[in-house]
């Protein structure tokens, strides 16, 4: 590659919010189309919008947990568009003093440790969403119409695809972190626009950037990123110019497809919102609001590489998503082991959530029953083998993994006497398996372990039957 | 003494999506200069330790506490709605 890639994201969250953020219709996904409005979402005249207390103290907490610097004072701007999916004709936004600005955050691309710059994080409305029929009309449902927002603007500081992708990982494990939002980019809870451009290694100043739009998974930023790098890299070695231009990434065939030609900045003509009054911060609500703040994903990844000893890799995984991180500490407090207890989460847990296409919470897994089962391995009562019988059961049915156990009779075979009688019969059975043992074969004694979890049903004690087996060899 | 030119005035109604004609755009070329030169008094004022003002009344943080109210009834909302179908409001398709 000839050529630098930069990249800078523009990141939506909507915030959870029960009402809206200038008016007190409902604010929840879901409802049946235009229902969830009134008189100042549908932007009726003489109408006043009144700012949502809890929006501003979220946002607030959102910006602190990204390391932003809370601007004390701060005010709302009008942005003029014309656009179906506002009928005010203007957004309600932040234009040149947003409640957050020149905050970070870190991320690890293939064990390297990077910061990435985030320039502004500002409060917004959202638009109602429109649907194109295909047809020459569209659908409009205003029910997201003034749902808060906030906007998320990264520096340029990012430099591959990967990188884009850990940065979006990243705000999406923060912000869930707080609370403040689903942060479900298939409901919409949070979006993303790529700005990328090239420009010659070693040269300073920025090459023209395309916008990349329609970005609906954190895979599908990482693939039309990674084919617009390309489709500029070619344009400027074919000695061509790139066009300030927004694009769209079409799913279907990778690409990204030229939406429109940029002419000149947009102008939205911003001006201070005449009927929003100033926001002026002081030290006792910046102190609440940052006292909200809960542990965040890095001081968890950090508390469980120096307390419990897990490596940073799977520290990470762990406390990637919340919900996870969470089920994982109930589970170590119930008195699972850490170390058992992560691989667990990271092996059949999450193959079970990935295969059913579900989330933790939707499945009957409790951190008591995975501890209680966890409990029993180490034990000896039940094998790893039959733990994974055990924890089909109780991710899909629940229950008690004691009773589970005993019900199914699963106990592990630990008796010497008994597991003596099975390794005679095997061996009896198998004249052929000792010879090719005995000639170096060491694969025979793989065969004769499997015949025997054969006929015990996988329940034989694993350490044990080796030891029995590899006696009653030498004897004969 | 700023001057608007007749190309101002299309761009801007343009923005504000009024449709007016060449001749219009010259006549509101010279109100708008007019009206733009009369502000421009105001410049002859020392404002250097004056705090911006965007609003007359000494307030901040007008804020309300995040209850809902349920929304208006669909029936009502699509009063004034010139078509719709399936409980959507339809229009033209733009894109953007």
């Amino acid at each position: 590659m000839n050529f630098e890639t930069i990249i800078g994201l523009e990141v939506h969250v909507e915030l959870k919010t029960e009402s809206k953020m200038f008016s007190p219709s409902p604010a929840h996904f879901g409802a049946e189309p235009n229902t969830n409005t009134n008189v100042i979402d549908l932007g009726y005249p003489g109408v006043l919008p009144v700012v949502n207390k809890t929006a501003v103290d979220w946002a607030m907490k959102a910006a602190l947990a990204l390391n932003c610097e809370i601007s004390r004072h701060t005010k709302f701007d009008r942005k003029n568009y014309f656009y179906p999916d506002n009928p005010k004709a203007y957004q309600i936004s932040q234009f040149d003093e947003p409640i957050g600005e020149h905050g970070w955050l870190e991320i690890e691309v293939n064990g390297e440790k990077k910061r990435i710059g985030i320039t502004r994080l500002h409060m917004e409305e959202d638009a109602g969403k429109l649907t194109h029929t295909g047809n020459g009309h569209s659908l409009v449902d205003f029910n997201r119409q003034g749902t808060p927002l906030i906007e998320i603007v990264s520096e340029p500081d990012i430099r591959t695809p990967e990188e884009a992708y850990a940065y979006l990982e990243k705000i999406k494990s923060i912000i869930q972190y707080t609370g403040v939002s689903d942060v479900r980019m298939e409901e919409g809870s949070l979006r993303c626009d790529a700005n990328i451009s090239l420009r010659p290694y070693g040269r300073d100043e920025f090459g023209t950037k395309t916008e990349l739009k329609n970005l609906n998974s954190f895979n599908f930023v990482k693939k039309g990123l990674e084919h617009e790098q390309i489709r500029q890299e070619q344009v400027l070695l074919a000695g061509g110019i790139i066009e300030q231009e927004t694009r769209r990434y079409d799913e279907s065939t990778g690409k990204t497809l030229l939406m429109r030609i940029k002419e000149g900045s947009d102008d939205y003509r911003y001006f201070p919102e005449p009927d929003l009054v100033d926001i002026v911060i002081d030290d006792a609500w910046l102190e609440r609001v940052r006292a909200e703040i809960p542990e965040l994903p890095d001081a968890r990844k950090a508390r469980y590489v120096s307390e419990l000893g897990l490596s940073s890799y799977d520290a990470m995984l762990l406390t990637l998503q919340k919900p996870i991180s969470d089920f994982f500490e109930a589970t170590v407090k119930a008195g699972a082991d850490a170390k058992l207890t992560s691989n667990w989460m990271m092996g059949e847990v999450s193959a079970y959530l990935n295969a059913q296409n579900k989330e933790l919470e939707e499945t009957e897994l409790t951190p008591e029953g995975l501890a209680g089962m966890i409990k029993l391995i180490g034990e000896g009562t039940i094998s790893s083998k039959i733990a994974k019988k055990v924890f089909k059961e109780l991710i899909e049915k629940g229950g008690d993994p004691n009773k589970i156990v005993k019900a199914q009779g699963l106990v592990q075979i630990s008796d010497e006497n008994v597991l003596l009688e099975y390794v005679t019969n095997t061996l009896d059975a198998n004249p052929q398996s000792i010879e090719d043992y005995k000639n170096g074969k060491d694969r025979a004694i793989g065969f004769l372990v499997g015949q025997i979890m054969k006929a015990t049903k996988g329940q034989a004690n694993p350490p044990l039957l080796n030891k029995i087996l590899l006696e009653e060899i030498a004897k004969r | 003494m700023a001057k608007m030119t007749k190309e101002e005035v299309i761009e801007v109604a343009h923005l504000a999506r009024l449709a007016i004609t060449d001749e219009e755009a010259v006549h509101f070329a010279d109100q708008l200069e007019a009206i733009t030169n009369a502000m421009e008094l105001l410049n002859e004022l020392d404002t250097e330790n004056v705090e911006p003002t965007t609003h007359v009344l000494p307030l901040v943080n007008v804020m309300r506490k995040d209850k809902s109210i349920e929304g208006l009834p669909r029936e009502m909302v699509m009063k004034n709605v010139k078509e719709h179908e399936g409980g959507q409001v339809r229009v033209p398709t733009i894109l953007d």
